[in-house]
């Protein structure tokens, strides 16, 4: 499936592989929640890339301390309605400081993107190609951000009080 | 008021080109209805009964007489000319044109408003006491915390599909003008005994299908931590919160099954963690907010303005509207005046724009340009010369914007029920336009003292019918409108839900209903009792007995 | 067997509005299609779904009504007001036009 990454629609070497496939040799998988808890002796020692794929009610707190044995994080959005994923992602960024790809998967549209982009999901994947070119201009219709969260962009408050510091300072010209 | 720098301004700017964008793609069949659908809600547009409907979001009620004239201008060049204020403080268009919303909301831009998270399971438009910076009871000025939680809200990217919609209100007063029991999240402004400022949160409550008093989760919470322990009750909220179930999925009901312990440790659990982050103000933008809503520059004057005095000795139709429209000042000299638009066999909330107009120009001269929303759908001016009363009655007068009934029977909150409403199982306003001409007597609505009659056309409760002292609620009973009456709400600092008193009444009968319980009171009331009180004195019984033995 | 027309939002201005019988939309109730009959009813959805593809109009049904009086007027309450006009607003509305 198309899979945007920094506003670049780019090959996903990813492959998920069901609750009941056989997990290939090599290249990476995503594999689910209950898999991963089950198998994991084998898929430690698989010595390959693995990734984990949490649905909407499975909570950040699951994974917490295996974190770094994953590439790849996938928060499932079952409609794009239920934000779950909204605070499990920020949880793994933020509070787990979780460094690897954090993707969005299922029924993810164009108009929700800016915000999962600002809770921390750098991997977005689309049903359909030209669903996915079209969802790039998503990202940049709004600049300001009154919150801090996990872009670490400059919230509007922050901003204010840096202008009012300079201005103090006397570096504002 | 707050003014936008231009930060606040891009956001709403590009919200509009966002919008316009989405308006577009609807258009050009690049979204379906069910897609494009939450989207204009984002933005406050829904699809009623006759048309679309837009809901402008009239923050925490405060609006400028530049912004009032924009309404007007809006309700007259893309609407019916007229609009209609909610019992949310905001103000609803009936008839607006989907292809015109985006200018639409491109004119609101351009004087600072918008109608951002109007609808939708988000956090809503804040609401807070109408009388904020006048009111001679206020602890403190809760339209800072408002702006604060108004910004903080704004496009908020972990809480823009919460399980349900999310509603905070603020007051700052011991009297509790903006009914915090009844909201998801009630925030009561406080000073603690070394004077500084902090809030009473309150977690829980709420109108609808399921009316709850909300559970007070916090008694202080110092000011600086505002905004990290919201986040925290939002994220345990859309973590929790049920969405198998639409019924079942507002906090109230997450509150419920935990219990309040439990859900206060899992708050507070939460809140260990974030509490020293970056959610919350940096040092200095409370200051910077709260240096808009200083006082204005109000004259050294002496109470009890001789002129007012005399004008109310003369002049006995002025007096009236005095007693029960004018509330006390904080400021020697002023006085806060309240606009009913509930004049006799009107439209609880409605106003054209002639007299949004005629509202802007008088607020301008004699208000310091500012006006205030009611959630009881009145409008007010805050900050009124003592010796100006006169003068600005006679203007509203002129208008049919000085009816003397604040309070009284006749000042009824009326949701739009099945004249506007999709999801209505019945007619409000037709109710509300009956009972004021019923009770057109003054001297009668006088004598039966203050009585709030809220009316919802459907479980809702968007006209607040549980907390009316007589609460009307229309259900449907084979394709017939009947009315299930409640007695005894209160949506003050004692909160109180109404208790039903017996089986539903039709239509028609509705009228004689109430003036069968309004007769009952008077017939049980104690020297100086007001319904209330004669209703906690003595129950439903007496009033259920001549209810239904008249029928 | 009770007969029914089939009413819808316009997408452009959300005004309510009829189908007719050369698959067009009108506002007024009286220029509708009258339809009696499942089937019949169903085919008559079928094309209205099709004006909903188009973007023509949104969320289209099927309401009864009822010629008796020698008028056209829908059976349900909800129906006859979105059909003339808010009861508190004669001035506004379809019956404002009529
Ligand atoms: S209470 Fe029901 S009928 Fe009234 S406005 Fe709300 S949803 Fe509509």
């Amino acid at each position: 499936m198309p899979l945007i990454k920094n506003k670049q629609i780019v090959a996903d070497t990813w492959q998920y592989v069901g609750d009941e496939a056989a997990i290939p040799a090599d290249g990476g998988v995503i594999v689910s929640l209950a898999r991963w808890q089950a198998e994991r002796s084998v898929l430690v020692g698989r010595n390959a890339p693995l990734g984990i794929r949490l649905k909407s009610d499975e909570s950040a707190e699951a994974i917490a301390d295996d974190l770094p044995r994953f590439d790849v994080v996938a928060l499932e959005f079952p409609t794009f309605k239920d934000g779950r994923p909204y605070s499990t992602v920020r949880l793994l960024r933020e509070r787990h400081h979780y460094t690897g790809e954090l993707r969005a998967v299922g029924d993810i549209l164009r108009d929700q993107l800016q915000f999962m982009r600002r809770c921390g999901f750098d991997a977005f994947e689309f049903a359909d190609e030209t669903a996915a070119e079209k969802a790039i201009s998503a990202f940049d219709e709004i600049e300001a951000v009154y919150q801090t969260a996990a872009d670490w962009r400059r919230s509007a408050a922050m901003i204010r009080t840096d202008t009012a510091n300079a201005f103090l300072n006397g570096t504002c010209g | 008021m707050y003014l936008y720098d231009t930060i606040d301004q891009s956001l709403v700017d590009q919200r509009v080109e966002q919008f316009r964008g989405q308006v577009r793609r609807r258009m050009a069949g690049e979204l379906s209805e069910d897609e494009f659908k939450p989207l204009r809600l984002m933005n406050g547009l829904y699809l009623q009964l006759h048309a679309y409907m837009l809901r402008v979001a009239i923050p925490y009620g405060t609006l400028s007489s530049h912004q009032m004239r924009k309404l007007a201008h809006i309700a007259q060049r893309y609407d019916k000319g007229y609009g209609h204020f909610t019992t949310r403080q905001n103000l609803q268009f009936n008839w607006p044109k989907l292809e015109e919303t985006p200018d639409i909301l491109a004119e609101l831009a351009d004087v600072q408003m918008h109608a951002l998270q109007t609808s939708g399971n988000c956090i809503r438009n804040v609401t807070a006491d109408q009388y904020a910076g006048a009111a001679a009871d206020e602890v403190a000025d809760p339209r800072i915390t408002a702006e604060v939680v108004r910004q903080w809200s704004t496009l908020h990217p972990e809480f823009s599909f919460l399980p349900r919609k999310f509603k905070i209100a603020v007051t700052g007063s011991s009297r509790d003008r903006a009914a915090v029991r009844v909201h998801d999240i009630g925030l009561v402004v406080k000073r603690d005994e070394a004077g500084a400022i902090g809030y009473q949160v309150i977690v829980g409550g709420g109108l609808g299908r399921t009316p709850m008093i909300g559970a007070t989760v916090r008694d202080f919470l110092p000011k600086r931590h505002l905004l990290s322990y919201l986040e925290a009750i939002l994220r345990v909220y859309n973590q929790a919160g049920r969405r198998d179930n639409m019924y079942k999925a507002r906090i109230k009901i997450l509150v419920h099954a935990l219990g309040a312990e439990e859900f206060i440790r899992r708050v507070e659990a939460e809140w260990e963690a974030i509490r020293d982050s970056a959610v919350d103000l940096p040092a200095g933008e409370h200051d910077r907010i709260a240096t808009f809503f200083a006082p204005p520059r109000f004259e050294a004057l002496p109470n009890n303005d001789g002129e007012f005095a005399r004008y109310r000795l003369e002049d006995r139709e002025f007096a009236q509207w005095a007693r029960t429209n004018v509330a006390p000042h904080k400021q020697l000299g002023y006085a806060i005046a309240n606009i009913s638009l509930k004049p006799e066999g009107g439209i609880p909330g409605d106003a054209t724009t002639e007299q949004m107009n005629a509202i802007a120009a008088i607020a301008e001269r004699f208000s310091f340009g500012e006006i205030r929303v009611t959630h009881e759908q009145n409008l007010v001016l805050p900050h009124v010369r003592q010796a100006d009363l006169y003068g600005v009655w006679q203007t509203l007068k002129s208008h049919d914007l000085a009816t003397p009934n604040l309070g009284l029977i006749s000042d009824i909150i009326a949701c739009p029920g099945m004249d506007y409403c999709s999801l209505a199982n019945a007619r409000s306003i037709p109710l509300a336009q009956d009972i004021s001409k019923r009770f057109a007597d003054l001297r009668r609505q006088h004598d039966i003292g203050e009585l709030k009659v809220k009316i919802s056309g459907c479980i809702n409760a968007c006209g607040h019918h549980h907390v009316g002292h007589i609460g009307l609620l229309g259900v449907d009973r084979k394709g017939e409108e009947y009315y299930q009456i409640t007695l005894g709400g209160s949506a003050d600092e004692n909160t109180n839900l109404g208790k039903i008193v017996g089986p539903a009444v039709p239509y028609d009968k509705v009228g004689s209903a109430i003036e069968t319980i309004t007769n009952t009171y008077i017939g049980l009331r104690a020297d100086g009792e007001s319904f209330l009180d004669t209703y906690r004195r003595v129950g439903n019984d007496p009033f259920k007995e001549t209810l239904y033995a008249a029928h | 067997m009770a007969m029914q027309v089939i009413s819808a939002n316009r997408l452009v201005d959300g005004l309510v509005v009829y189908m007719t019988g050369g698959g067009g939309w009108s506002e007024r109730i009286a220029d509708a299609q009258a339809v009696t009959g499942k089937e019949v009813g169903e085919v008559a959805m079928a094309a209205a779904r099709v004006a909903e593809e188009a973007r023509i109009i949104v969320e289209p049904y099927l309401i009864d009504i009822d010629e008796s009086s020698g008028e056209r007027r829908p059976t349900r309450y909800r129906e006859l007001i979105r059909a003339k006009g808010p009861t508190v607003r004669l001035d506004i509305g379809k019956q404002a036009e009529l």
